[in-house]
């Protein structure tokens, strides 16, 4: 009786340390996070004191202020998403059916570039798209773009860095959902006279679902609040919401309008998700 | 009507056989494109890591092996490697063992909370990075602790973790059951079972999962450089150095670590076809 007691017990021992932890760093700092969005500068006191009221007026400045920034780091992401999409999906598709031998080979080769570091790369992008680059010039000289036109300091920049930063988060899963479809669904359906684009329509691409939606939130999830690509390959006129709350904590330390901000990202990106996740139907997936 | 077809094909106009092998190609003309755009920015940091540069590594001055052999050349480049291979070794440890614990538990056991389990893993991954920082951040504050070495630990542990369960869990559900019966019914007690049979066939997800974490954590930027403080990771030493143009000891740095990694890729490849082949 009291071995069977226990035994019932091992799972929770199990989960106890991992899940002290992240109650502690994880959840904790949330809760908190919602209670700094909520305090108010102190009447007539120093600058970084602020008190508990309790008032939303906070979550209202926060949006106002950066309506726009909100709706650019959505744009952004959306559009990044997209386009990891449409560059993921081929490559996964190619090393799964494709590959042959080199498959293990192919796959090492889509993770290999994430070996180093991705600030070196965002900021090797910088210098290839930059005036120094050899890009600029070329493109300039056979007539693609004029003289006065930058790659840098655009927002094609900043969409282009995030699609390639976020790339692996989209191709694994990709990968790893159209390697579990067995080849003779596909033959199957070419022996009932489906012609290519028909198989992949109604075969392939429905197959490769849960890939597909695994993959569109490991990229738009980390591309919505990024501001690294922004800063790096940005200009003040494509900051998204990320840089708008990294300079409320470092430059004005504006605790509780940046835990605003924070908070209502954080909402934004949670309804979005499980909004999407019910649609796309594949719940199999939290 | 084939055959005839088919005989005809040597004077197929050369426009149709070149459509003719894009289309059949297309999908590898595709993946050869992906690959350049997946590699150029490394192979560009490669190069100008034998920069003859100077100060700021912009425009490609001359070959030399300088920076290659003296990596520490610059200031503060190697301080900062070595703070973030502490870091991201005390994060792996932490985070593998906290996490393959749980993975065990959500994966080994049904219980009460299981689904609520899975949740509280999901729900990090599904939180930007600048909101955990960020977050954590106001907590130390909250609580009087400095940002620095390891308030940026305890940062690294927390969003290892759920990488880390994802990982083992996936590896134990594709064990298969029998082979712990099979030692069950060699009156292996659950014990044995578990030290002979299931650790052993899991190991390799940890190791994998080991390894995840500390790419993650080594290359993590945000929300490291909400709680490191003054301390400076390698990562946060690009950052900062960026607007002056980073030196080229960073990009050696940057190559050598790429190579490292492949090599221990290309090794655990390896070492699993010849446990593979030894079965």
């Amino acid at each position: 009786m009291s071995n069977a007691f226990s035994k019932v017990k091992i799972p929770y021992l199990l989960l106890l340390p991992g899940f002290l932890f992240l109650f502690t760093f994880f959840i904790l700092p949330i809760v908190n996070l919602a209670q700094t969005s909520t305090q108010t500068p102190i009447v007539g006191g120093d600058t970084g004191q602020y008190e508990q009221t309790l008032h939303f007026s906070n979550y209202v400045t926060a949006f106002t202020e950066n309506k726009e920034q909100f709706a650019r780091s959505f744009v952004f992401a959306l559009c990044a998403t997209i386009l990891a999409l449409a560059i993921a999906y081929p490559l996964a598709y190619a090393i799964a059916f494709k590959a042959g031998k080199l498959k293990n080979f192919l796959l090492v080769l889509v993770v290999a570039p994430f070996f180093v570091s991705f600030l070196l790369r965002t900021i090797a992008w910088k210098q290839i798209l930059g005036e120094e680059g050899f890009v600029v010039p070329t493109l300039r000289s056979i007539g693609i773009i004029s003289e006065s036109t930058t790659l840098t300091s655009t927002s094609f920049a900043v969409v282009m860095g995030m699609t390639y930063n976020f790339l692996p988060f989209m191709t694994l899963p990709l990968y790893a959902s159209l390697e579990r479809i067995d080849p003779r669904t596909m033959e199957a359906s070419g022996d009932l006279y489906a012609n290519g684009i028909t198989t992949f329509r109604k075969v392939t691409l429905p197959l490769s679902l849960p890939g597909v939606v695994a993959g569109t939130l490991l990229t738009f999830i980390p591309a919505a609040g990024d501001y690294v690509n922004a800063a790096i390959l940005g200009s003040p006129n494509t900051k998204m919401i990320g840089n708008v709350i990294e300079s409320r904590y470092f430059k004005i330390v504006d605790y509780p309008t940046a835990s605003a901000l924070s908070f209502t990202l954080m909402a934004a990106i949670l309804i979005l998700v499980t909004v999407y996740i019910r649609k796309a139907g594949t719940e199999e997936l939290v | 009507m084939n055959k005839q077809k088919d005989a005809t094909i040597p004077t197929i106009p050369f426009n149709a056989l070149v459509s003719r092998w894009f289309g059949r190609n297309l999908i590898r003309i595709y993946a050869v494109l992906g690959f350049t755009y997946l590699f150029i920015p490394v192979l560009y940091t490669f190069a100008f890591s034998f920069n003859d540069s100077g100060k700021s590594n912009l425009v490609w001055k001359g070959f030399t092996l300088d920076n290659w052999r003296n990596p520490c050349g610059a200031p503060e480049v190697c301080t900062a490697l070595g703070n973030s291979i502490k870091i991201g070794l005390l994060a792996t440890i932490f985070s593998t063992i906290l996490g393959t614990m749980i993975a065990f538990a959500i994966g080994r056991y049904a219980f009460k909370g299981r689904s609520s389990s899975n949740l509280l893993i999901f729900l990090p991954m599904a939180t930007p990075e600048i909101v955990l920082g960020a977050s954590l951040l106001s907590l130390f504050l909250v609580f009087h602790i400095n940002p620095g070495f390891w308030p940026t630990v305890i940062a690294h542990v927390m969003f290892c973790i759920s990488f880390v369960v994802v990982t083992v869990k996936a590896r134990i559900a594709s064990l298969d059951p029998r082979l712990e019966q099979a030692a069950m019914d060699l009156y292996a007690n659950e014990f044995a079972t578990f030290r002979r049979v299931t650790l052993p066939l899991v190991a390799p997800g940890i190791a994998g999962a080991a390894l995840l974490a500390f790419s993650l954590s080594f290359d993590d930027f945000i929300i490291t450089n909400f709680n490191s403080g003054t301390l400076k990771t390698f990562p946060e030493f690009v950052y900062t150095s960026a607007a002056r143009g980073i030196p080229a000891q960073a990009n050696v740095i940057g190559s050598a670590m790429f190579i490292l990694a492949l090599f221990i890729v290309i090794a655990g490849q390896f070492v699993g076809r010849r446990v593979k082949v030894s079965k």
